[in-house]
């Protein structure tokens, strides 16, 4: 059995059918992803699991990854935050680092394939390079209210795209080219999210020294200032006051993401040795994720910006209710009260906790809906689909198109 | 049981998958949300009247259409959400006519509330305009008779059964449903045809319209 025929049971014999027809439209063409990091963060993630399953479905995929030193990813950093509308100071020789690495990647990546399909800002500019071929953008990163000034910068390479993609609708603004609205997706069968024994569960536990001794909220997310992890904490001392608790706040350091490890030591001085405050920086370590995911309470996104919010998704894959900041595609994942509950505060998280730790049937329903939300919406096979749909509009400007 | 009649024509069961484009189109209140009605393109009408049915079928809390649920959750305008979500789609055979019915509601609730047009809906909850690009495929299920199309109907996805009963019609402009077209004019049966071209497929989840649709003609191959 192929590893896409693995899926029938979560997704049904059709839908995988109608995947392999697709696969079989675009035999021919190779299909070159180009990012910016082989490890760490929702982009590799996805790619890990989507290339070889597009290859198997008969699509030519291959993936790519620029290089680029310190500066160079210091200053996409900065990008980084500038687009989520953070205020950051950004210098013309920030922009000028930036160019300086395009340049090199632009002379020493070959964009061989019929489609390129590149990733964030980091290699926006190797469209620069493009011949016949055709060229997507894929930004995953919220720009429902970017800094002009990078937003403008990176204009003048988007518009050189055939299309681009975004993963929410507030993302999108008037381009001169054609633009799709496609969400991420988690795979359920990944060691992140594949059902595991509880005496798994229990071990991870144990390892770090966390006891089931009283409710367990966890975050997990990238030591990122725009994922608060202070805030989290704050948080969970609110409730702390009347609710005796533990928080997990746990995440690994992308490749690309030099700021890492300035916000962890951020928030273990704000932890200021609570040992009911659990601070753990995992290696990518997928199945241990997928453990702490399964071993807690509630599970907490409390994001200021989120360009989707995976660990959303993977949270109500696994049934868990989750409070979650409103933010970038968060609300695409949660109905607030139905399939969990939307915040806007610190203030709002606690009392969000609160409600969910005092009423266990209520917090239940929450999880149980979430969990078929994903199943309908958020999987990998609806996002095998749309990109090869997405491929196929390359190939096709109509709204209807007609491939008998 | 008599010998079924063969088709003069296989039926090729279709599928339909959609992709959503955006426009880069928004509304924050509801002047601009009739303005734009009028003026985006037909597939994105489609798009905010139509998305709500393949997500129906999972009983998610999805109201009837887009339009309906931002002007009752975001402007409050409960009573114009009702009149919109109560519009008799299928009365409609051209998504123009369709656009017309939408924009026409509102017009005629903003002549009896001209206060509507003040709401603002807040910053990150405006109405985003979205488009639906269908691409069509033929699947491998052909039936030539009424036996093989009811055995294929269960195992079908419910893209195509969507594609071949609102799609087609709608979207296509054509007279019927691709269903009783077939079953009229390559079986002869236009009783059968009638039936199922008078339900309201918008009242009913697709796996109902499915089952309800398997069951009529089941019944009419054992009479």
């Amino acid at each position: 059995m192929g590893q896409i025929d693995q899926y029938i049971p979560l997704a049904g014999q059709s839908v995988i059918d109608d995947l392999k027809l697709l696969g079989e439209r675009l035999k021919g063409k190779v299909i070159q992803h180009i990012n910016s990091t082989p490890v760490g963060g929702g982009v590799a993630e996805i790619l890990n699991r989507m290339v070889p399953l597009l290859r198997e479905l008969g699509v030519d995929t291959r993936w790519d990854v620029i290089k680029g030193g310190e500066q160079f990813f210091a200053v996409t950093k900065k990008f980084h935050n500038a687009l989520h509308g953070r205020a950051e100071e950004i210098t013309p020789r920030d922009f000028e680092v930036f160019m300086e690495t395009s340049r090199q990647n632009i002379e020493n990546l070959d964009t061989y394939g019929d489609i390129v399909f590149v990733h964030d800002p980091q290699p926006i500019a190797l469209v620069r390079k493009r011949a016949a071929n055709k060229w997507l953008w894929r930004c995953h990163v919220d720009v429902s209210n970017p800094d002009e000034s990078v937003w403008g910068f990176l204009m003048s390479f988007i518009a050189q795209y055939d299309s681009a993609v975004f993963s929410a609708p507030s993302f999108s603004r008037k381009l001169p080219i054609r633009q799709f609205l496609i969400s991420p997706s988690i795979d359920p069968l990944s060691d992140k999210n594949k059902e595991l024994p509880q005496e798994m569960i229990d071990s991870v536990l144990k390892k770090y020294d966390i006891k089931k001794d009283k409710p367990i909220i966890t975050q997990i997310s990238r030591f990122d200032r725009l994922k608060d992890p202070v805030g989290v904490i704050e948080t969970y001392l609110l409730v702390k006051k009347y609710i005796n608790c533990r928080l997990i706040l746990a995440g690994g350091a992308a490749e690309d993401d030099p700021e890492g490890f300035k916000v962890l030591e951020e928030a273990r001085a704000r932890a200021k040795n609570d040992p009911d405050i659990h601070i753990l920086l995992l290696p990518q370590n997928d199945l241990e994720i997928n453990a702490l995911q399964r071993g807690s309470d509630i599970i907490v996104q409390k994001s200021l910006k989120e360009g989707f919010g995976l660990t959303v998704a993977e949270a109500l894959w696994k049934v868990k209710p989750v409070v979650a900041s409103n933010v970038g595609g968060i609300p695409l994942q949660i109905k607030h009260k139905y399939s969990g509950l939307l915040c806007h505060s610190i203030q709002g998280a606690s009392f969000a906790i609160k409600q969910l730790l005092g009423s266990p049937e209520y917090a239940k329903k929450l999880g149980e809906n979430g969990r078929e939300h994903i199943k309908n919406n958020f999987l990998i096979t609806r996002h095998l689909r749309d990109y090869m749909l997405l491929f196929l509009s390359l190939y096709y400007p109509e709204d209807v198109v007609h491939l008998c | 049981m008599p010998e079924l009649i063969k088709a003069k024509e296989p039926f090729r069961f279709c599928t339909r998958l959609h992709l959503s484009e955006l426009t880069g189109l928004r509304a924050t209140t509801l002047g601009q949300l009739l303005a734009l009605i009028k003026e985006v393109p037909g597939s994105s009408i489609y798009h905010h009247t139509h998305r709500f049915l393949q997500q129906h079928q999972y009983l998610s809390p999805e109201p009837p259409n887009d339009f309906a649920y931002w002007l009752t959750g975001i402007l409050g305008e409960d009573e114009l959400g009702e009149r919109l979500a109560s519009i008799d789609t299928i009365q409609y055979s051209t998504i123009r006519d369709l656009r017309e019915k939408i924009a026409s509601t509102i017009e005629s609730y903003l002549g009896e509330n001209p206060l509507a047009e003040m709401k603002f809906a807040s910053a990150g909850e405006e109405f985003h305009f979205i488009k639906s690009v269908s691409f069509i495929l033929p699947t491998n299920y052909v039936a030539r008779d009424l036996n093989e199309f009811a055995e294929i109907l269960k195992k079908i996805t419910i893209d195509s059964i969507y594609f071949h009963i609102f799609e087609a019609r709608l979207r296509l402009e054509k007279p019927t449903n691709d269903f009783s077209f077939w079953i009229e004019n390559s079986l002869g049966d236009g009783k059968l045809a009638e039936i199922i071209s008078s339900f309201d497929p918008y009242t009913s989840t697709l796996e109902d319209l499915r089952k309800k649709i398997i069951r009529i003609i089941e019944r009419r191959i054992s009479q």
